[in-house]
């Protein structure tokens, strides 16, 4: 137990251990240490950006979601109204249509009548002049009374 | 084990040896061969058990670090970087929980002490004869030496220069960072004309100067202590072995409750010798303390 040269070998180890742990030892894992905690504190930043991110996309979702459907509503009521006018249109066009056929089909008619009515008064002079030959078949010259009786038919 | 030729108090002895080399009285170097010769070789001579335990202990100590520093990763840790990492998280929390500048150097030299002076401290939990039964061993059959000169301290902070050589290098620290962060008059000032102002010199110096030396020998001597004590008893106990079976097994008893609680104590004494250091690096960096 004597105090003897041991002591300084002891200092002299002592430097070397400390100087060896300070550059080669400590160093290193400190670092990796504070990599670590870099990472995590950049994975906790990232993770809440993410958070944020998706709550800003939420809300843009809804917005559009909202959007689409004003839109959907709008083209569903332009669409009513479209169908509106176009039965609408076809119900005046029909109205027109039918006028038109109306029209036409009075026209004939009256075309039709018309004609009937010509016709009828040729044979009625026909008939009138037939009778009137059986009636008066001697002496009348059939030349001398036919514009008598075209007059005439011309008077029906 | 005190065998049947050597009485208890030579058993003692003969542990709380070291094994000393040095220059003998007739001019030639050598290993001393009893307490006297070792004694009688002054200052210039070496503890080589005690060298030799430090340096192994310290070198495995660097060794497994070092490994672990050079495959270290910021990823996941596994096996002995989780076990390193957690030693040394536990030593940087402390260190900053007492130590308010910034040090490059502060934080490996607690490192390196609390761990060194672990594993030196631990060296008293294996069995006591082991490791200096083996040293007999070698010495007498590979050496050709006396066994009964073959003297080996297994623990090297029951050696007062282990822990007084540490001891100073805190202490050469704390100046060189006192007279770095002060100057060295305001090192001097501070010795000087504390507490009682300049009209009392000598007291403020008296005072100051007792503050300041008590820092290494407290250091020293509290862990030299208690480590002597610790293994006085480990040597009290094993001396019991021998003594009938009542007192032997009443001895391995006594051993294992020991034992565990040296465990306590081999932890404790490195932490203190770690946070006292810190704690003395830390007042020499502040300006007014």
């Amino acid at each position: 137990m004597n105090l003897n040269a041991t002591i300084i070998g002891q200092m002299i180890a002592f430097a070397i251990f400390v100087a060896f742990c300070m550059k080669y030892v400590w160093p290193p894992i400190m670092a990796a240490l504070e990599e670590r905690k870099k990472k995590i504190a950049d994975g906790l930043a990232a993770a809440e950006r993410g958070r944020h991110e998706q709550e800003l996309a939420e809300k843009r979702a809804q917005q559009v979601i909202h959007e689409a459907k004003e839109q959907a509503n709008e083209i569903i009521s332009q669409a009513q109204r479209r169908g509106n006018e176009i039965v609408d249109e076809s119900k005046d066009n029909a109205h027109v249509e039918g006028d038109r056929i109306l029209t036409s089909a009075k026209a004939e008619i009256e075309q039709e009548a018309n004609r009937a009515k010509d016709e009828l008064r040729s044979l009625v002079g026909g008939v009138a002049l037939a009778g009137a030959a059986k009636i008066l078949s001697r002496e009348i010259d059939d030349k001398a009374h036919t514009d008598l009786l075209e007059e005439l038919v011309g008077r029906i | 084990m005190a065998s049947e030729t050597i009485t208890s108090s030579e058993y003692i002895r003969h542990h709380l040896q070291n094994l000393t080399f040095g220059q003998h009285h007739d001019g030639s170097w050598g290993l001393a061969h009893d307490a006297q010769q070792a004694a009688d070789m002054g200052f210039w001579s070496i503890n080589v058990d005690s060298m030799a335990m430090t340096l192994v202990l310290g070198a495995v100590l660097m060794w497994f670090f070092r490994s672990v520093a050079k495959k270290v990763e910021a990823g996941v840790p596994s096996g002995a970087q989780n076990f390193a990492e957690w030693v040394i998280d536990f030593i940087n929390d402390s260190v900053r929980g007492s130590f308010s500048g910034r040090s490059a150097l502060v934080a490996p030299l607690a490192f390196t002490i609390f761990l060194w002076v672990f594993l030196m401290n631990l060296m008293d939990l294996l069995p006591i004869d082991l490791v200096p039964e083996i040293a007999k061993f070698i010495g007498s059959n590979v050496f050709g030496m006396d066994p009964h000169a073959v003297f080996f301290k297994v623990v090297p902070s029951t050696d007062p220069n282990v822990t007084f050589g540490m001891a100073f290098g805190v202490f050469a620290l704390v100046l060189f960072y006192s007279i770095k962060m002060k100057g060295l008059g305001g090192f001097v000032g501070e010795l000087t004309l504390q507490p009682f102002g300049k009209w009392a010199i000598p007291a403020n110096f008296l005072l100051e100067g007792v503050n300041l030396i008590s820092k290494p020998i407290s250091l020293a001597l509290r862990l030299f202590g208690n480590m002597y004590a610790g293994e006085m008893i480990f040597i009290l106990i094993a001396i019991m072995f021998s003594a009938g079976a009542v007192m032997a097994s009443l001895g391995g008893l006594l051993q294992v409750g020991w034992a565990i609680f040296h465990i306590l104590i081999i932890t404790l004494q490195a932490f203190i010798f770690m946070t006292l250091t810190v704690v003395y690096l830390d007042m020499a960096h502040q300006e007014h303390h």
